[in-house]
């Protein structure tokens, strides 16, 4: 297992749209802009699952994106985490129960780290990233 | 030469309806396109009938994050139609003032992700931040950045003092001169007019035969906006200009939403200083409608949003059909991506609006070797197609 340190320093972030309703999508957008300033805590946007270390999911998990999502999180490499982004993301929020949606993203990948929220704030987002990477010596999955 | 197929999406995180575009290109030309969605279907139709008339507010301000607004706004103003509820008209002005706020941050938005595309980024971070005030002065009005949640059946939630009023006209002048600056830019600057200008060309004809709307439509010359053609909530009441464009182009369909942005300005200034006094909301919470049914349109950021809805009596709708407007921009928008090339496409999809936030992936599928291999729609954009 590559060290958890590798992470820590530098997280590269990938977001996937579950099927949120893009309230939570643009707050990460603009968690990554200039106001905010993620830099300063090395995190960055990835260009490919490849690159990314840390999935950043949003929406309330459709089924035909569930499979994506899972798709997803299997080609990004070893030690990877996945931060819940909105209370869709964490239980399916106000889409719950619906005929199509699996109710949250630990219904198919682990997850490491909920941020509440709908929409949860920009800084919170952070907030919830730089947590996460305060908890990595703790090693991350697989 | 081989013809590839590039299946745009569908982690593309669409707003109201993420898409995959199936791209056929013969070389660098784009043969023909063809949409296929379905990835972000939550089934919020559906829903509706489960919940009551005053819960379905907060959830059809969750079909889309940027329009949610107006989405409150058509639904409730539908369901106030049915039962024949009178909202007093400060309810109006404000719900004006919100639906501006939005457009303006909207409008800054894909203007900022339009600068991405084609490979400015400085000129995305810097629209952005001057986005960021905008988002304040939401969380000012309604108490929440994003999803503003600002709309009762009858009325609105929150209240506007004068206190508030002096800071948002502070702010929006100096958004003002930015959006002036960034319209400038985007005219003159040698590498967005060449990105933008003659690309993803509609003609006035197609525009209107397609059905079209919004910016889309307006910057192919056609004018229509809902809230001239049949005013609304305090539209009625507030001057302002349709503004279109003639090129057709994406770069027309950009500086209307420029423009836009100025005029929303303007009519956010005249709402605050026309406010009416009196009650923003009914003294009682509404709960029970009375049989009946609505057809309701709205000026959302992109274009005309629909909303039928169908009530039995009772205290819950028995159908509410939404349409909007990116359904008719991203679907018969793509006559747009005729004889284009390929790296106009991520540019063309963009101008539309369709609102893509993050993560664009784009897999690309070589037809003879059926290898397939993933790039990003930003790199696309750039041309990195070689070798597939
Ligand atoms: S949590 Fe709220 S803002 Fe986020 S995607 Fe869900 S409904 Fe939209």
């Amino acid at each position: 297992m590559v060290s958890t340190k590798v992470v820590k320093y530098s997280p590269w972030l990938l977001h996937f749209n579950t099927g949120a309703c893009n309230g939570c999508d643009i707050e990460v957008l603009a968690a990554l802009t200039p106001y905010y300033d993620p830099e300063r805590f090395g995190v960055k946007l990835a260009p490919n699952p490849r690159h990314a270390d840390v999935m950043v999911v949003t929406g309330a998990v459709t089924k035909k994106a569930g499979e994506r999502l899972n798709r997803l999180y299997e080609q990004m490499p070893s030690p990877k985490f996945v931060v819940a982004v909105g209370a869709c993301a964490i239980s399916g929020g106000v889409f719950s129960g619906s005929y199509s949606v699996l109710n949250g993203a630990n219904k198919v990948v682990p997850v490491s780290m909920y941020v509440p929220g709908c929409p949860p704030r920009p800084e919170a987002i952070l907030y919830g990233i730089v947590k996460l990477l305060s908890k990595l010596d703790g090693g991350g999955n697989e | 030469m081989s013809l590839i197929e590039i299946p745009v999406g569908p982690q593309h995180p669409a707003l109201h309806e993420p898409i995959m575009l199936r791209v056929k290109a013969d070389g660098e030309r784009v043969v023909d396109v063809q949409v296929v969605t379905g990835y972000n279907h939550r089934g919020a139709e559906k829903l509706g009938e489960r919940n009551t008339w005053s819960k379905n507010v907060f959830l059809y301000s969750r079909v889309c994050g940027i329009c949610n607004t107006v989405h409150a706004q058509t639904y409730t103003q539908g369901v106030e139609a049915i039962g024949n509820v009178e909202v007093p008209p400060r309810a109006q002005y404000l719900r004006t003032l919100i639906m501006e706020l939005e457009r303006i941050h909207s409008h800054m938005l894909i203007s900022a992700v339009m600068a991405e595309i084609v490979g400015f980024d400085s000129l995305f971070m810097l629209i952005m931040r001057d986005r960021e005030p905008v988002m304040m002065l939401k969380e000012l009005v309604t108490g929440n950045r994003v999803l503003s949640d600002y709309y009762t059946l009858g009325g609105v939630r929150r209240d506007v003092d004068e206190v508030k009023k002096d800071k948002i006209l502070k702010v929006l002048e100096s958004v003002e001169g930015r959006m002036k600056y960034y319209k400038k830019v985007f005219e003159e600057d040698f590498t967005l007019s060449r990105r933008l200008g003659g690309v993803g060309v509609v003609r006035h004809d197609e525009a209107v035969r397609y059905s079209l709307v919004g910016p889309t439509l307006r910057g192919s010359g056609v004018k229509s906006d809902v809230r001239a053609d049949d005013p609304y909530a305090a539209y009625g009441e507030i001057p302002f200009n349709v503004i279109t464009y003639d090129g057709g182009d994406s770069l027309s369909r950009m500086l209307v939403r420029f423009d836009e942005t100025l005029e929303s300005i303007e009519m956010v200034r005249y709402i605050l200083n026309h406010l009416p006094q009196g009650p923003i909301a009914p003294k009682t919470p509404i709960r029970i409608i009375p049989a009946g049914e609505a057809f309701s349109r709205v000026e959302a950021p992109r274009g005309e949003l629909f909303y039928h809805i169908v009530s039995k009596g009772g205290d819950k709708p028995y159908r509410v059909k939404v349409r909007t407007p990116s359904f008719h921009n991203i679907i018969n928008g793509v006559i747009a991506y005729r004889e284009a090339n390929i790296a106009d496409v991520p540019v063309i999809l963009a101008s539309v609006d369709p609102c893509i936030s993050c993560t664009e992936r784009v897999l690309v599928i070589d037809e003879r070797s059926g290898k397939a291999r993933s790039l990003r729609l930003k790199d696309l954009s750039r041309g990195l197609l070689d070798g597939s």
